[in-house]
């Protein structure tokens, strides 16, 4: 009882934010959970009402409580949506870290966490021995969308997933620092995990355009990662560990802007980053706070900063039509949603669709898709029923975790529909052509 | 909780994943959009069809356990909250639209459709289904039935129970009772769709609804008119109506709604005027034009200082903009809202606004006051902070005052949100002794175990 009054006096820190619901219900209109499970605990007025419950000292159950809490993809379509506009990602993220101080941190998550992700360096080592030694679980199954399942029982399930890249991007440009070009512009650029370590030719593509586009790079070595998975799970000190780690890595660098092509990255390092890192030296506080202003998703950059324009384009019926998904992290959390849609009507190559529910989520929430592959993959499905109703041969994203979820849900329909970066099917344009 | 061989017998009739006991889950339907106290129920149920929904209220009859029916929880009125101890009966999982008939201007649906997507799957048809209230993106028609509810075209289009054809629904003890027909005409037995709509699920529980349908108008015309006075707004608000046009909306906003709603919104609202008239027009198109003239004209001479009509479908989407954010502006504000719905004669909106003035003053709280004026059904938000004890005494007693004026001004105490458990002791205030005995005696003889969403309407 003792330690309730503990927990309840810890959730004090975000009472102000939860008094801001007024139980109004709207937020079940545009849950991708509760869509599938119609299940109060599963939306966000359920889950505030659950926290504020355990404040209110109303019940004594943080474990169940936990574990609706974790029922939740962070994709802030609630937020996006309310009415009262309580700011509901930051109270969930908030309340993870105080359930998870209180409880303590799953074991094979503090593992993982703290022994692996915290440390750049061994991370990358893990994984480069993962993707040696992965085809021995795994066989292809989509050459077009490039996807595999495993040989044999295995804590994957019936996923179709993407293999680790044979060469990842910090193996192939451990670094890169090259000053401006004719843009006059320098930009560090934060390739993220699953680029890096999955999609590396998102990572080569974005280096090339932006060389195209005379702007200077630099990639610092040895990145770690945005702190998102830590986060999500409450981890905050390891989330601290690597803010402070990648702070270092970037210090310094007299960088216009920050660019990463991953609508997660972008999204933790411009939001999570200023709101809740902990610890932090006022100086390295600024830092923060000062590189979150400058953080960029890559599509947003070329748009409004670098204002490149359309191709010449053929004939309509020549070209592939393509449809975009909006990643959560880009049009929910930061409003971007027009750049990379400008990017693709500029295609010489490709004739831009819009899909149905382009909006909604895809499903796939980070770690949420380990603990909950049943519900993601419900989620999943009707964004691919969306993606094969428009007709379109490509669709493009902005995030490689959509991309990650979105092919297996492809790949498990049998669909010969690719699923590519916004960035390479620009790059694709650039080959060959100039922009007209 | 729910325990044992009952326990078994729900979880036969409904599937292990359609019932939840866990404390936590049960907290999550202890409450709704009411700001009142949750109550805790034993048991969360969620039939999939019609024959485990009657043996669940069957099974609950057996075992005097109170009975709930839950929509989307969007109640104002605490309608939704359980009886402690109860069963929640979840309608989410009896979402069919079963029919909609274009010949005979029909729909038959079952509870749990959500009203927004029925309303686009009959437009989808090329039909209408007016009743559009606030949270239609969430509400079920079963919930806007039983609470009969209302919207912003009820001016013209009347509310949810006008388009009632018929029902089917479970009485107290689960056994099927039928009323209405998917005929234009039907005398056959008693009206018993008039005593359930607006029941508030005391009554029965609804199985299946039948809609009535209307082809949509044709044409529509949106304009703004803005007015120094408040006085000078209603006076426009009558003489509309005494020229014989029945807009389809006819919506209010005082000066605080509007101030609020331009500084989150930035629609380009005149911040200065004391209120705001949203008035839309529809039907044949030369009648709109028509009327749409009369109407500017009318504005004009009662004073209207400034008046915009919606050009084309984007300018009348952002007319409608600055209403529909109006509660979401205001809701910004404070941690607590209190959206309240007495309703006055239209003719009573002058007098009732002066009154909403008096008693913000008086109580020194904020009221923002906007709605539907054309049919007096006024929405006076008092924004405040239900942790603050001392302050929520004073909303507590400027609610009783709002009553108080509205029933002095020959108004009621709901217009749209329903009695439920917020209004049940004024009930007899607005009525008489007798009433409040009559409609007792009713629920006594068709509920005698009294498991039907006890407390709600009528009191314990």
């Amino acid at each position: 009882m003792q330690d309730m009054r503990k927990l309840a006096l810890l959730l004090r820190q975000i009472e102000d934010q939860l008094a801001v619901c007024m139980r109004c219900g709207m937020c079940q209109s545009v849950c991708p959970v509760f869509a599938e499970t119609g299940r109060e605990g599963d939306v966000a007025r359920g889950k505030l009402a659950l926290l504020d419950g355990l404040l209110q000292e109303m019940f004594q159950d943080p474990t169940g409580v936990d574990d609706r809490l974790m029922r939740c993809l962070l994709c802030g379509s609630c937020a996006t949506n309310c009415p009262s506009g309580v700011k509901v990602l930051d109270i969930f993220i908030k309340a993870r870290a105080i359930i998870t101080g209180y409880r303590g941190l799953n074991p094979f998550k503090k593992f993982i966490f703290r022994n692996m992700l915290a440390k750049p360096h061994l991370f990358h080592k893990v994984l480069e021995w993962g993707s040696k030694f992965q085809g021995f679980f795994a066989r292809p199954v989509n050459e077009l969308l490039g996807t595999s399942c495993a040989r044999f029982l295995s804590p994957l399930g019936h996923r179709h997933f993407h293999p680790l890249a044979r060469e990842p991007l910090h193996r192939a440009v451990p670094s890169v620092d090259s000053p401006p070009g004719s843009s006059g512009l320098r930009v560090g650029f934060f390739p993220g995990c699953l680029v890096d370590n999955i999609f590396p030719q998102v990572g080569h593509t974005a280096l090339k355009v932006l060389h195209h586009h005379g702007v200077g790079v630099f990639m610092a070595e040895n990145l770690g990662c945005c702190g998102i998975p830590a986060l999500s799970s409450g981890d905050t000190d390891t989330f601290n560990t690597l803010v402070r780690h990648n702070l270092q890595s970037l210090q310094s660098r007299d960088l216009d802007y920050l660019l990463t092509p991953c609508a997660t990255c972008t999204s933790t390092i411009k939001k999570l980053w200023p709101t809740m890192a902990e610890g932090l030296l006022p100086e390295e506080r600024l830092r923060v706070e000062s590189l979150a202003e400058r953080t960029l998703d890559i599509s947003q950059f070329l748009v409004d900063k670098l204002k490149v324009g359309a191709f010449l384009q053929g004939e309509e019926g020549d070209r592939v039509p393509v449809t975009y998904h909006d990643p959560c992290h880009l049009r929910k959390s930061l409003g971007v949603f027009q750049q990379p849609r400008m990017i693709l009507k500029a295609s010489s190559r490709y004739l831009f669709k819009e899909m149905a529910e382009a909006d909604w989520c895809c499903g796939c929430g980070g770690s949420f898709s380990l603990q909950h592959y049943d519900i993601s993959e419900s989620i999943g499905r009707r964004k691919r029923d969306n993606i094969a109703a428009s007709g379109c041969g490509v669709v493009a994203t902005s995030c490689p975790a959509c991309m990650l979820h979105i092919s297996d849900m492809l790949s498990q329909a049998r669909d010969q529909i690719a699923v590519k970066h916004v960035l390479e099917l620009y790059g694709e344009c650039l080959e060959g052509e100039n922009p007209a | 909780m729910v325990t044992g061989a009952l326990l078994k017998e729900f979880t036969r009739l409904v599937g292990a994943n359609n019932v939840f006991t866990h404390e936590a889950d049960r907290l999550t339907y202890s409450y709704d959009a009411a700001v009142l106290t949750p109550v805790m129920p034993a048991i969360i149920l969620r039939p999939t069809h019609s024959e485990a929904l009657g043996e669940v209220v069957r099974l609950c009859h057996e075992n005097s356990i109170p009975v709930t029916v839950r929509g989307a929880g969007t109640n104002l009125s605490g309608g939704t909250i359980p009886s402690e101890g109860g069963a929640v009966i979840l309608t989410h999982a009896l979402s069919r639209i079963l029919e909609i008939n274009e010949e005979d201007l029909y729909a038959v649906v079952e509870p749990g459709v959500i009203t927004a997507r029925f309303a686009a799957a009959v437009e989808s048809k090329g039909l209408f289904y007016p009743p559009d209230p606030g949270s239609q993106a969430v509400s079920t028609l079963g919930g806007n039935v039983a609470e009969n509810a209302g919207g912003l075209r009820g001016l013209k289009y009347g509310v949810t129970g006008d388009y009632v054809m018929g029902l089917e629904f479970f009485d107290s003890q689960g056994n099927l009772v039928k009323t209405g027909s998917r005929t234009v005409k039907c005398v056959t037995g008693y009206n018993l769709g008039a005593l359930l709509v607006g029941s508030e699920g005391t009554l029965g529980v609804f199985d299946k609804i039948i809609l009535k349908l209307i082809p949509p108008p044709a044409a529509r015309k949106s304009m703004m008119a803005t007015f120094s006075q408040v006085q000078k707004a209603s006076e426009a608000v009558a003489a509309i109506i005494a020229q014989r046009i029945v807009p389809a909306t006819l919506e209010f906003m005082d000066n605080f709604t509007l101030r609020t709603v331009e500084d989150y919104s930035k629609v380009g609202l005149p911040i200065e005027a004391a209120a705001l008239l949203l008035v839309e027009l529809d039907g044949h198109r030369a009648q709109v034009e028509d009327d749409a003239q009369k109407v500017e004209s009318i504005c004009r001479s009662s004073g209207a200082t400034n008046l915009r009509v919606a050009q084309d479908d984007s300018e009348r989407d952002k007319v409608w903009e600055a209403r529909r954010t109006a509660l979401s502006a205001l809701a910004k504000l404070r941690p607590t809202v209190v959206l309240e719905d007495a309703t006055v004669p239209r003719s009573k909106i002058p007098a009732m606004m002066q009154a909403l003035e008096e008693i913000s003053r008086k109580h020194a709280l904020t009221i923002g006051t906007f709605g539907h004026a054309g049919d007096g059904n006024l929405h006076p938000t008092i924004l405040t902070d239900r942790r603050d004890k001392e302050e929520w005494q004073r909303v507590e007693a400027a609610i009783h005052d709002i009553f108080d004026h509205a029933l002095t001004l020959g108004g009621t105490l709901s217009g749209e949100h329903g009695i439920g458990l917020a209004k049940s002791h004024y009930l007899e205030k607005e009525t008489t002794r007798a009433t409040l005995l009559y409609s007792r005696r009713i629920k006594n003889a068709l509920d005698p175990k009294n498991i039907l969403n006890p407390g709600k309407i009528i009191g314990e």
